[in-house]
């Protein structure tokens, strides 16, 4: 059943994206060293100057984050699109921007599913 | 994470419903492997550890959801082989557009979306063994077969660039260069058609199944871990 059918968009939304983000985080410190473990903060910097992450731990990041979305809230998104990529201010720049843009993906697709 | 035996692997096959396909997908399920195949049609195998997608190698949306099941059904995927491939004769002036976007879109993209979609399951248990098809039509430079000959190009190029992407999550991608083989992809092609490509090959004979797997072999088995990027031709092009 998909995140719209079951009315889990609103209330519970946030508290599922932070899960599946906060699942990939834990996939993601599991093959880092000690002293580069990702930081669970929400305004901690994730990528970018100063970021916790290299590029191909971006990349595995979001295909986990992709992964644990599509487990939780059943809804299939793509993070990294053009879109995301050519805005001035990344999605992928903290963990706040990240949860707000998936839960702006998922809104999306469940709009686009009731027109 | 360990290899599996080369007799319990699950394997990703497409383009398996005739030719190549179908014979790699019997031959590792001969092994006892598990094999995954997809075509456009119906499956034409049946055995008890052999699982059929009808869908169209280019639909993002089909290739998709075949690995949600897949990833729901199996515990893993060990080896994913790009077979599935269309090709077209055709002089540049007498090629329409409509088949240069069909070759393209066969041939590469879907190449692309496997390749995307399995290293993504593969990547979690640092393992995988991609294998991708190009053909000997690319480094003979054989008129008539441009477009088919530039498709399988880009299959090396992008063979040889997500070698080096998916090396970190130690997962390998090969690709073979068969020669014309018995195969509906060759069997509208003028004899003496096939005659000059195969004089064209340091070995001069047709190219047989067991060829090809063959190499897929040597890709494929566990001590093969050091081995990424290459592209073997058959025949000795």
């Amino acid at each position: 059943m998909r995140a719209w059918e079951s009315g889990v968009i609103g209330a519970n939304l946030n508290e599922q994206i932070e899960r599946a983000i906060s699942r990939a985080i834990d996939d993601l410190n599991l093959q880092l060293p000690e002293d580069s473990k990702v930081e669970k903060s929400p305004d901690a910097v994730l990528f970018g100057k100063n970021g916790q992450l290299d590029s191909l731990g971006l990349v595995s990041f979001i295909v986990e984050v992709e992964r644990n979305v599509e487990e939780e809230l059943g809804v299939s998104i793509i993070l990294a699109d053009e879109r995301a990529l050519s805005q001035q201010n990344s999605p992928f720049m903290s963990l706040k921007s990240l949860e707000k843009y998936v839960a702006l993906l998922i809104k999306e697709d469940a709009s686009s599913h009731h027109k | 994470m360990q290899a599996a035996t080369t007799n319990d692997r699950v394997l990703l096959i497409t383009g398996t419903r005739k030719g190549i396909g179908k014979y790699l997908a019997e031959y590792y399920l001969g092994q006892g492997n598990r094999v995954i195949g997809c075509s456009r049609g119906p499956s034409s195998i049946e055995h008890d550890y052999y699982r059929h997608f009808q869908l169209d190698v280019t639909d993002e949306p089909e290739v998709v959801e075949m690995f949600r099941s897949i990833s729901n059904t199996e515990d893993r995927l060990d080896v994913l082989i790009n077979n599935a491939g269309i090709a077209s004769m055709n002089h540049l002036l007498l090629t329409p557009v409509k088949a240069v976007q069909n070759i393209l879109a066969t041939n590469f993209v879907g190449t692309f979306l496997l390749c995307r979609e399995a290293a993504k399951v593969m990547k979690r248990r640092q393992f995988g063994r991609i294998v991708n098809f190009t053909s000997v039509a690319t480094p003979l430079k054989l008129e008539g077969e441009a477009v088919y000959a530039a498709s399988k190009a880009a299959v090396v190029s992008f063979t040889q660039i997500t070698a080096k992407e998916l090396a970190p999550f130690k997962i390998t991608v090969n690709a073979i260069g068969p020669t014309p083989i018995q195969t509906d992809l060759i069997r509208s092609v003028a004899p003496e058609k096939i005659e000059k490509i195969i004089k064209a090959q340091p070995i001069q004979r047709l190219g047989e199944m067991k060829d090809v797997a063959n190499v897929v072999d040597f890709f494929i088995q566990p001590a093969s871990d050091f081995i990424t990027g290459q592209v073997i031709y058959l025949g000795g092009v």
